[in-house]
């Protein structure tokens, strides 16, 4: 081999190596759009739902309320034959087989609906609205095109005489898509076309709160210590050393620590964001304390000395001048630690969050759900309307993480003090 | 109560903060003395005096009313003539005298739940009024020795830097009270486990089927089934599983972090590793949940899919699926060590091999890994402590039984995997079955801890190198 013929075969493995890193980067970066994309794809039809609009009388016979009943006696009311009455009218049926495949195409909460319309307008007894009532999941999935119409029926869970009853409602347009303000007011729920985020999101709130009380505070207040009093002796060592380690220890660990002391040692009540709270605040507090050790480390000791100069006590000079300084680069260390902590679902399912909850929590004690459980939870269920349900609660979840997060680079953009 | 209570003690310390301010001041004026501190430091000093010691106490309280209440009612029960054998019997009566005293329970009340539920409005009503009773006592003890002490004109300030560093120190303690809280959690379990099954049969056991762990106390078991449970906790498939997923997971990693880590720091232009670095990093901050159902029900069936096509019988939980989506979680952990570790190699080395002629990516390969070599085995370690340490991506993605196999489009479980799945649901207390989650728990413990530890040695000496 000549010496061109071996620089050129250098230079040849020179472009294949930077090719190598160039491929790396990019696959990392593909896999972020397939994932982004699939998530959305999936998920961006549940933010509507299918309504069939209907016309709905409501006959005084069928009724044991006068017009103008007071809010008690309409919710005590029955509503079940109305909704018969009315919802058979949808089309014409010819038997009672055919009006149960027609009633089955609506929501469960077809009656609740039209006794929400009643009580909106307490005078309605005697006359016809038009009302758009929540469809069932499978006519859902259907008009959303997420579920084929061409397979046998036998393999479908829609017939084909409710087939003829939605091509009859797509050729009327009585079929359309609105809000689906559901997803976002309701709690958990067995019918996908019901079940809403409502009760994850006060859950997953309540915890973030409970978190950001307990470990913010213990946080700054361990990592000042550290940084600026702790005298430099074994116990300090001892301290950062199991600082460093807690960061490392999986998250499921935390969950047997709270199934222990907190649940079966202390009596917390069980699946609660209380308990949540606290374990999410155990398990972010170390990796809160190192960011804020970090920005705490990055003030220069010349603003320490100039208050201790001028008469300062060591605390003054602290708590005046470097703790102020030093907020920036903690508040988004902490968002980003409770960013981290909002994501987290393996401690959180050993503390019985997965329990099925639909009411939506009133307090930290009640119990509830979260995000990513509720993420955990629909993607077990066989039906199909909690894919999007899934795929949507995760966009939601990114969402609040992406926000977290550009606050808290903002914050180190916006306020941090450069040094040099 | 305790909100009420909390309330209480708040409006006291405002007031006595006011309060001790204007006193030393008037005293100050009065008596016409120099003060030792500003007034407000003197206000400070109640606050502390006046809450810091009322608060530690009511939380001290809350933690062990429950406790105590329980046995103390469990054992009335028991005197009245209730009848339960195990833990579980005893905590369901409880939970019925509870919802009696409450007013929401509807089943039928016999003569022993009614006398206990009223011993129990009792004992609440009791321990209440003495908590009550104690907290004032508490607070009007430290107020009047608090005033005592600012009417001598102490140094306030001084005083309260005190409290407020032993506050920093308390807090600063919290971590190792956390890791002090882990093993003895992990061990007192894992000991009652071991009490049952011998160690040896768990760490050298072939066979892991938790489910044959019947039997709902650990202290009667007889001849047989103890046979039966020898061979039912055998760790063996657990630890080769979870291997065998994480070394999936580094092979996707280890090579895509690497090359990223060596393009960013060698190669890139700032502008292209500013946007790429971040970018890169958003995997480690999207939730496992999220990675766990785009593997559960994207890639394993689209790996399944793929198989059938080219003949293979793939199971929709393969190893594979969940060992390529962890590795994809895991590659900015290695990409941005890696990337640290190699900017941290001094100048130098790069200019001596390029004068002596070498190209860039022979300097890379030939100076600047080896140099770089602890540190980037220690980040690939991290690596490793998180791929056998995550939950979510295998208990989504990954299989439930337990079988040894080398086969990547098989199944396999994890020992977090197997934790959840005992854990959830229904747990009998003092069942050998949930007590092998925590031994579990407590071996991922030490096996992280242990990775972690030589990891950061490795990192930190490796600092120390070019420092």
């Amino acid at each position: 081999m000549t010496k061109e013929e071996r620089l050129k075969k250098r230079h040849r493995a020179e472009k294949r190596f930077r090719f190598y890193g160039l491929t790396s980067i990019f696959v990392a970066l593909l896999f972020v759009v397939i994932l982004v994309q699939n998530i959305f794809s999936k998920g961006s039809s549940a933010f509507k739902k299918t309504v069939i609009t209907t016309e709905v009388f409501f006959d005084q016979e069928l009724l044991e309320i006068q017009n103008g009943a007071s809010e008690e006696e309409i919710m005590e009311a029955d509503f079940y034959d109305i909704m018969i009455e009315n919802l058979i009218k949808a089309y014409p049926a010819k038997d009672r087989d055919e009006e149960d495949e027609l009633l089955k195409l609506f929501s469960g909460d077809a009656e609740i609906e039209i006794k929400k319309a009643f009580l909106n307008d307490n005078n309605l007894i005697g006359k016809t609205i038009t009302l758009d009532l929540t469809a069932s999941d499978d006519i859902d999935q259907l008009h959303k095109g997420n579920y084929p119409r061409d397979l046998p029926e036998e393999r479908r869970r829609i017939s084909d005489f409710q087939l003829v009853i939605y091509d009859y409602f797509v050729e009327n347009k009585k079929i359309s898509k609105n809000f689906n303000n559901y997803f976002f007011n309701n709690g958990d729920s067995r019918d996908p076309e019901l079940a809403g985020i409502g009760g994850a999101l006060v859950g997953s709130f309540y915890s973030i709160l409970i978190c950001l009380l307990l470990a913010f505070p213990v946080a700054v207040l361990a990592s000042i210590y550290l940084e600026e009093f702790a005298p430099k002796n074994k116990i300090t060592d001892f301290i950062e050393i199991n600082i460093n380690n807690l960061a490392a220890v999986p998250s499921i660990v935390y969950g047997l620590l709270a199934l222990q002391i907190l649940l079966a040692t202390i009596q917390l009540p069980r699946s609660t964001p209380l308990v949540a709270g606290i374990t999410l605040a155990l398990m972010t507090l170390p990796r809160i304390i190192i960011p804020c050790r970090a920005s705490l480390k990055a003030v220069p000791p010349s603003i320490r000395e100039g208050a201790l100069a001028v008469g300062a006590s060591k605390f003054q000079s602290v708590f005046h001048h470097v703790v102020p300084l030093a907020l920036p680069g903690t508040l988004s260390g902490t968002i980003i630690g409770l960013a981290q902590a909002l994501g987290e679902t393996a401690p959180l399912i050993l503390i019985g969050m997965v329990a099925f909850v639909v009411d939506i929590p009133s307090s930290p004690v009640d119990p509830s759900s979260s995000l990513p459980v509720q993420v955990y939870l629909w993607s077990e269920s066989a039906e199909r309307g909690f894919v999007e349900k899934t795929s949507a609660t995760i966009m939601m979840l990114l969402s609040f993480l992406i926000v977290m997060n550009f606050i808290a680079v903002y914050l180190r953009q916006k306020f941090e003090k450069r040094w040099n | 109560m305790n909100i009420v209570l909390i309330f209480l003690i708040t409006i006291f310390s405002v007031s006595l903060f006011f309060y001790g301010k204007s006193k030393t001041k008037t005293i100050s004026i009065k008596d016409n003395i120099k003060l030792n501190a500003l007034p407000k430091f003197y206000g400070y000093y109640l606050v502390l005096w006046c809450s810091i010691p009322a608060l530690v106490f009511l939380l001290v309280w809350s933690l062990f009313e429950p406790v105590i209440i329980k046995s103390i009612i469990i054992e009335t029960a028991a005197n009245q003539g209730a009848i339960f054998s195990d833990k579980n019997e005893a905590n369901l009566i409880y939970e019925k005298i509870k919802a009696i005293h409450l007013g929401t329970y509807f089943g039928d009340i016999d003569s022993i739940l009614r006398e206990s539920a009223l011993a129990y409005a009792k004992f609440i009503n009791l321990f209440t009024n003495s908590k009550v009773v104690l907290i004032f006592g508490i607070i009007i003890a430290s107020i009047i020795y608090s005033l005592k002490k600012i009417k001598n004109n102490n140094k306030a300030r001084d005083d309260v830097e005190v409290i407020l560093k032993g506050l920093l120190f308390v807090s600063s303690l919290i971590a190792i009270l956390t890791t002090l809280g882990i093993i003895f959690s992990l061990l007192f379990e894992s000991i009652k486990f071991f009490s049952v099954i011998n160690v040896f049969d768990y760490l050298f056991g072939t066979n892991w089927s938790p489910q044959r762990a019947f039997v709902r106390d650990a202290s009667s078991i007889t001849a047989a089934e103890f046979e039966e449970l020898k061979d039912a906790f055998g760790f063996i498939p657990l630890i080769a599983g979870t291997s065998f997923i994480a070394f999936i997971a580094m092979l996707v990693a280890v090579p895509i972090g690497l090359f990223s880590g060596i393009y960013m720091a060698e190669y890139a232009s700032i502008k292209v590793r500013r946007i790429s670095k971040p970018i890169i990093e958003i995997l480690a901050g999207i939730p496992t949940v999220v990675y766990g159902f785009f593997a559960a029900l994207t890639v394993g069936p689209f790996f399944r899919q793929v198989g059938e096509n080219l003949g293979l019988t793939v199971s929709s939980e393969s190893a594979l699926a969940a060992g390529l989506i962890m590795g994809i979680m895991i590659i900015p952990y290695v990409s941005s060590l890696s990337d640290d570790v190699i900017n941290s190699v001094p100048q130098s080395l790069r200019d001596g091999s390029y004068a002596v002629g070498a190209t860039k990516s022979e300097t890379i390969k030939q100076v600047v890994i080896p140099a770089a070599l602890p540190g980037i085995i220690g980040s690939v370690l991290l690596a490793v402590s998180r791929a056998i340490g995550e939950t979510m991506i295998v208990v989504m993605a990954a299989g439930l039984a337990a079988n040894l196999t080398i086969n990547p489009l098989e199944s396999t479980t994890t020992i977090t995997t197997q934790i959840v799945m005992i854990l959830v649901g229904d747990q009998e207390f003092d069942s050998p079955k949930t007590q092998s989650a925590f031994a579990l728990g407590l071996t991922l413990f030490i096996a992280t801890l242990i990775l972690n530890y030589i990891a950061q040695r490795a990192v930190k000496k490796y600092r120390e190198k070019y420092d």
